[in-house]
């Protein structure tokens, strides 16, 4: 197990840079999330930090080595991909020996550490199966004991579960983020999906642009985003009006800075409140989702969403006069920027 | 594939194949069937009206040492020509497959498969003006290098080989390829990841998985070389007597159709016995 460092790396393709001068530090054991729509680049981080591609300058350390000029094949790094890609003339066991054999470990202890493997991934019975003999669930899990049996350096997952349904997509992030857990190792996984990105990582990396926005903890980025692009990123932001801004009380400046309230930091009264920040707003639509339930305000024509627990909400028709409320703290700002 | 028992299925299925079947039945199946009639006849009805049936024709196989040592001579040029197509195919396929990507794959595909634009005549005759003593290959040979050549290629087996390969190489490439290229980038970037050299990724992926298609190939090829007749005849000269030029023999010089329908159905059986018995062997290859 080792962290990984990438140090100012910069790559293009022809005219068009996929990554622009990139810094960031994956610690040790760490599960690191890189989060960004597609296009942002962050596949590309991926693949370099992988060897599959070279930076055109720049530094990337795994451990104690600098890689940056290392192939693939050399990095010891173990890696999970969209499509699986299993090996399909080979069974299981075979599928997930072949890194073993690589490395030339002996017939018994190929054997013990598949067997480990696949228990590990709760498939000890199927390693005499083809691939195409399994399900997508039970696919993913080769392919994930596979890219861990080397016991590599660092773990790679691009894009793991976008192929599975939502049921087994919830199965499998529980089960992942237990197997990273019991293994100990450093994982950097590829998503373009937040709530993917909250549930599994310790932290996470938002890409834009080929450059990384912001990186944290879920919650440091969730709670304090840098950027307008990362407040509505991760998670959901309503904008406040440059008109309403009057008299709320606000945590910065409001010629350098813009401020949006979070849907769940928001409360919903038919009168106004007497303390906070609050804002009259016209109901437009409340969406009844058991537990939860989101309201659909506008606020000063702008269209704002609040979520809250549906006990909590009175009893009003879509079109009345409402007030939406917030505690002054859940306001975030972040720096107007030229375009957003 | 799915069972199919409505009776409606049935018929579309029916509708559907018919054309195919048709085709298969007018343009492959009669004229087969006619041969294997002819094969035993003692004459042909139209010349001869007091034709009768006969076994002789493929008694005339046993009773002479020659068809027996001419088709075994052509059996080894097949598996010879095969050999050499797969030698120069299959790395040829892995390299437009794998490493060439865009425009040039497109000109360098165009350029394999421009054996097939010329007439196979045309092709041969012009291998005879490369590999003729005193050609184009020896003078070319002679302009680099000082000393006197002579390769004494042409009217040998290994004209024949030549023009052979070059003729059948296409296949090869082309079944090869179409079996490489479908093989998912994934799967030898996760080889890759787990430390697997060039090497191991060809011989335990890329071969095995385009097995099938080099295969195609490789029947493709062995298939008409066995009973090719126009290349021994025009490269070969006095060594390209083979079992083809035997069978053209008695349909054209001779005007023996029986005898010559006999010896290609022996030739028939002779493959797909050959065929039938490779497969299970290959499939175990396979896994």
């Amino acid at each position: 197990m080792s962290s990984v460092e990438v140090r100012n790396i910069t790559k293009s393709f022809g005219r068009a840079r996929a990554l622009d001068d990139v810094s960031i530090t994956f610690e040790d054991g760490g599960f690191f999330a890189l989060l960004g729509p597609s296009g942002s680049g962050k596949t590309t981080l991926l693949r370099t930090i992988a060897g599959f591609s070279f930076p055109d300058t720049g530094t990337i350390r795994i451990g104690a080595r600098n890689v940056e000029a290392v192939p693939v094949e050399k990095r010891d790094i173990g890696m999970m991909f969209q499509s699986y890609a299993l090996f399909p003339n080979m069974s299981v066991a075979d599928n997930v020996g072949f890194g073993l054999r690589v490395r030339r470990v002996g017939a018994a202890e190929e054997r013990r550490r598949v067997a480990e493997a696949l228990d590990l991934v709760q498939l000890g019975d199927k390693g005499g199966r083809m691939p195409h003999q399994l399900s997508g669930g039970q696919r993913q899990r080769v392919a994930l004991a596979r890219a861990i049996v080397t016991q590599p350096k660092v773990l790679l997952l691009d894009e793991p579960l976008s192929a599975l349904d939502k049921t087994l997509r919830v199965d499998m992030q529980i089960e992942l983020k237990r197997i990273q857990r019991e293994v100990g190792i450093t994982t950097i996984f590829v998503t373009h999906d937040q709530e993917e990105a909250l549930t599994l990582s310790d932290r996470i990396g938002i890409l834009r642009d080929g450059r990384i926005v912001q990186a944290g903890t879920p919650r440091e980025v969730y709670d304090h985003p840098n950027s307008a692009f990362a407040a509505t990123f991760l998670g959901e932001a309503n904008w406040l009006p440059d008109a309403a801004l009057e008299g709320l009380q606000l945590p910065g400046d409001r010629t350098r800075h813009r401020f949006a309230v979070r849907p769940e930091a928001l409360t919903l009264t038919d009168g106004r409140p007497a303390t906070g920040n609050a804002l009259s707003a016209r109901l437009e639509q409340r969406v009844f989702a058991g537990a939860m339930a989101t309201c659909l305000v506008r606020v000063d024509g702008e269209p704002w969403k609040l979520v809250a627990r549906d006990r909590d909400l009175p009893e009003m028709a879509p079109g009345s006069e409402v007030w939406v409320s917030w505690t002054p703290e859940d306001t975030l700002a972040v720096p107007r920027e030229a375009a957003t | 594939m799915a069972e199919i028992t409505a009776p409606e299925d049935r018929r579309r299925l029916v509708t559907l194949l018919s054309p195919a079947y048709l085709w298969l039945t007018l343009a492959v199946f009669l004229p087969l069937s006619a041969m294997l009639f002819f094969s035993f006849l003692t004459d042909l009805p139209q010349d001869a009206p007091d034709w009768g049936f006969t076994l002789e024709n493929y008694l005339s196989f046993g009773e002479s040492e020659v068809y027996a040592t001419l088709l075994w001579k052509s059996l080894k040029l097949g598996v010879t020509v095969t050999f050499f197509c797969i030698l120069i195919g299959y790395p040829c396929a892995l390299v437009l497959a794998r490493t060439i990507k865009g425009r040039a794959r497109e000109t360098l595909f165009l350029l394999v498969i421009l054996p097939f634009w010329s007439n196979s005549l045309v092709r041969i005759f012009s291998w005879a003006i490369v590999l003729r003593g005193n050609g184009v290959l020896e003078r070319g040979l002679e302009a680099v290098l000082p000393w006197d050549i002579r390769l004494n290629l042409m009217f040998t087996t290994h004209a024949v080989v030549i023009g052979l390969v070059h003729s059948y190489l296409p296949y090869v490439i082309l079944t090869s390829y179409l079996a490489l290229q479908a093989i998912d980038d994934d799967i030898v970037d996760a080889a890759r990841s787990m430390g697997a050299s060039t090497l191991t990724i060809l011989r335990r992926l890329l071969l095995p998985l385009s097995l099938p298609g080099l295969l195609a190939g490789a029947v493709l090829v062995f298939v008409p070389v066995v009973g090719s007749f126009m290349e021994p005849r025009i490269l070969g000269g006095r060594h390209g007597t083979y079992y083809g030029t035997v069978i053209e023999d008695q349909f054209v010089a001779v005007y023996n159709w029986p005898l010559g329908a006999a010896l290609s159905f022996v030739l028939l059986a002779v493959v797909l016995l050959i065929l039938g018995l490779s497969t299970p062997i290959l499939r175990r290859a396979r896994t």
